[in-house]
């Protein structure tokens, strides 16, 4: 039945840690949570003794493909010395440790404990990109992948409906590329901290000591506009609209709200919390919509009494350049059809009426599948206490930001509502 | 009409005999395909079998330059390239499946909304041998 839901008790995040994003063949994930977790333990701004902290919920995908070991949670539990403290590993696909977050949510709003680490991992470059490929593609819709489609050809798939049903084309997605590598330079923890110009010129140097012709773009749009430079993947999606293969983790540090304040003069508190299923493409009433993320959407604006309009800035699953703008559609931040002008009008960039992705997001940040949630929720974390140094969102009395986080294809979505009071 | 459970495999066995089948629920007469067990409209399980007729509209499409390992076995790859997509039927219900009969080189020229018709593509041998929805122009 539908109803008003909300926490029984108030939550706070009072620390946050991510580790740097990328491919380290020669490290692996109990290296990246350990970062993580370190860094985490230092943010809290008056100290925390581990001690206190009295469960885990961890969030990873496939790391039982990817690196062949799976039962994560006892690993990561041991390694931050917990045992034999209770630790439950969430599976959402892309969206695993989004869940975590939000079990954790509920374990510390239930009154059951006061403090628990929540967080999210995974080890994606150990395998071929055609194995991340087959490995990813496992969460897809089984008629989908029965009949060919990849995850590229899903979000395709949806642009080509999009493109139809608002007459534009691939050109608009560009804006949401270029986006996005502006961003990623100025977050040390990006896979990918270059901007497109940066790749032009990079092209252009090795053309020059190759002694090859030098390539002649006029812009980035035209960078991207050339097929040697920005292969196709899966029409409409081409290279540089696709996000990377990662490795990485990410924790953050919840506490009931009533005791926030032991651990920081600036906590964080979850406003809103939400989440969705999803159907397969041929199921859904609207390509060129997630169901799962309107339903956790309205969840966490309900929840929260805010609005579209009342969020500052936003984190958003960009796994593919269209993904970004249909989410801002689905979030409420701009009508059915209008999220692709809004990134075009540059509305969408740091300095604009709704920053998206000020980490760079996925495609620039890296997405490490299964610690993605909580990468998300920490940038937020971040922007809301002004300790997102170079890519500080420049609005003044920043106070409310978003992260919303998609699994599969679009099967789970989350929407969580961070606040500072 | 036929004594078989509203599952994947009896969608995939009859796809082999060349027929498209669904569900339609008795309750509410709510279509599904692949069929269902239970109706996602009014949640009853009283289900028949309904057979569509195979013709409709592209809705949404894509042609996979990185082909998934089982499709690379099939000989497609950044040279060869494929078009799958979502077809409208017009009984209403919607579908997904190869697009065949269009340029994979050319995606750019693929008009959404251009009407096709369904056909059934064998493919592999004895136990492998599996029969694919595909559709045309």
């Amino acid at each position: 039945m539908a109803k008003k839901r909300k926490l029984s008790r108030g939550v706070a995040v009072v620390g946050g840690g991510l580790s740097k994003l990328g491919l380290f063949k020669d490290r692996n994930s109990k290296d990246f949570f350990a970062e993580a977790y370190l860094e985490m333990l230092g943010s809290v701004d008056k100290g925390v003794d581990p001690k206190d902290i009295d469960a885990i919920y961890i969030g990873n995908f496939t790391n039982d493909f990817f690196v062949n070991q799976a039962h994560w949670g006892p690993i990561i539990s041991d390694l931050v010395g917990h045992v034999p403290k209770p630790v439950t590993r969430t599976e959402g696909a892309c969206a695993s440790s989004a869940l975590a977050f939000r079990e954790g949510v509920f374990a510390v709003a239930s009154g059951f404990y006061d403090m628990v680490l929540v967080g999210g991992l995974e080890q994606m470059s150990k395998r071929t990109t055609e194995e991340v490929a087959e490995g990813l593609g496992t969460a897809g819709s089984p008629y989908e992948v029965a009949a060919g489609f990849t995850f590229p050809g899903v979000f395709g798939t949806i642009a080509t409906a999009y493109f139809s049903k608002y007459k534009t084309n691939r050109e608009t997605l560009f804006n949401v590329t270029i986006k996005s590598h502006l961003n990623a330079p100025l977050n040390p923890k990006a896979q990918f901290p270059l901007t497109i110009r940066d790749f032009m010129n990079t092209r252009i140097e090795k053309c020059r000591k190759r002694g090859e012709p030098v390539p002649e773009w006029k812009d980035e749009k035209d960078f991207l506009r050339d097929l040697s430079a920005n292969p196709p993947v899966a029409w409409p999606m081409h290279l540089f609209d696709c996000c990377p293969i990662s490795d990485g983790a990410s924790c953050m540090l919840l506490v009931a709200e009533d005791l926030a304040k032991r651990f920081t003069d600036e906590p964080v508190y979850v406003a809103g919390i939400g989440q969705g299923s999803g159907y397969s493409l041929h199921a859904t009433q609207n390509i060129t919509s997630f169901e799962a993320t309107r339903a956790a959407a309205q969840e966490a604006y309900e929840m929260s009494g805010l609005k579209p309009e009342d969020i500052q800035f936003s984190e958003v699953h960009d796994c593919f350049s269209i993904a970004e703008i249909i989410h801002t559609e689905d979030l409420g931040f701009f009508k059915p059809g209008e999220g692709h002008k809004a990134a075009a009008e540059g509305l969408t960039r740091l300095e604009g009426l709704k920053p998206i992705n000020t980490s760079g997001g996925l495609k620039s940040k890296g997405h490490p599948v299964g610690a993605t949630g909580v990468a998300q929720l920490y940038e937020v974390w971040l922007q809301l206490r002004g300790k997102a140094g170079k890519r500080q969102v420049p609005k003044k009395n920043l106070r409310v930001g978003g992260a919303h986080n998609l699994g599969g294809t679009g099967g789970t979505c989350t929407f969580t509502i961070l606040e500072r009071r | 009409m036929y004594d078989r459970p509203f599952n994947d495999n009896s969608y995939e066995q009859f796809l082999k005999e060349e027929k498209l089948m669904g569900s339609r629920c008795r309750k509410c007469g709510a279509l599904a395909l692949p069929p269902r067990p239970i109706c996602v409209s009014c949640f009853s399980s009283e289900m028949e079998w309904f057979q569509f007729k195979g013709s409709g509209r592209l809705a949404a499409f894509t042609s996979i330059v990185v082909a998934p390992p089982f499709m690379a076995k099939e000989g497609f790859n950044k040279n060869n390239p494929y078009v799958v997509g979502v077809v409208e039927l017009e009984e209403g219900a919607k579908i997904v499946g190869r697009i065949t009969g269009v340029d994979p080189k050319k995606p750019d020229g693929i008009r959404v909304g251009t009407p096709l018709k369904a056909e059934f593509i064998r493919s592999g041998q004895g136990p492998d041998e599996k029969t694919y929805l595909a559709f045309r122009p």
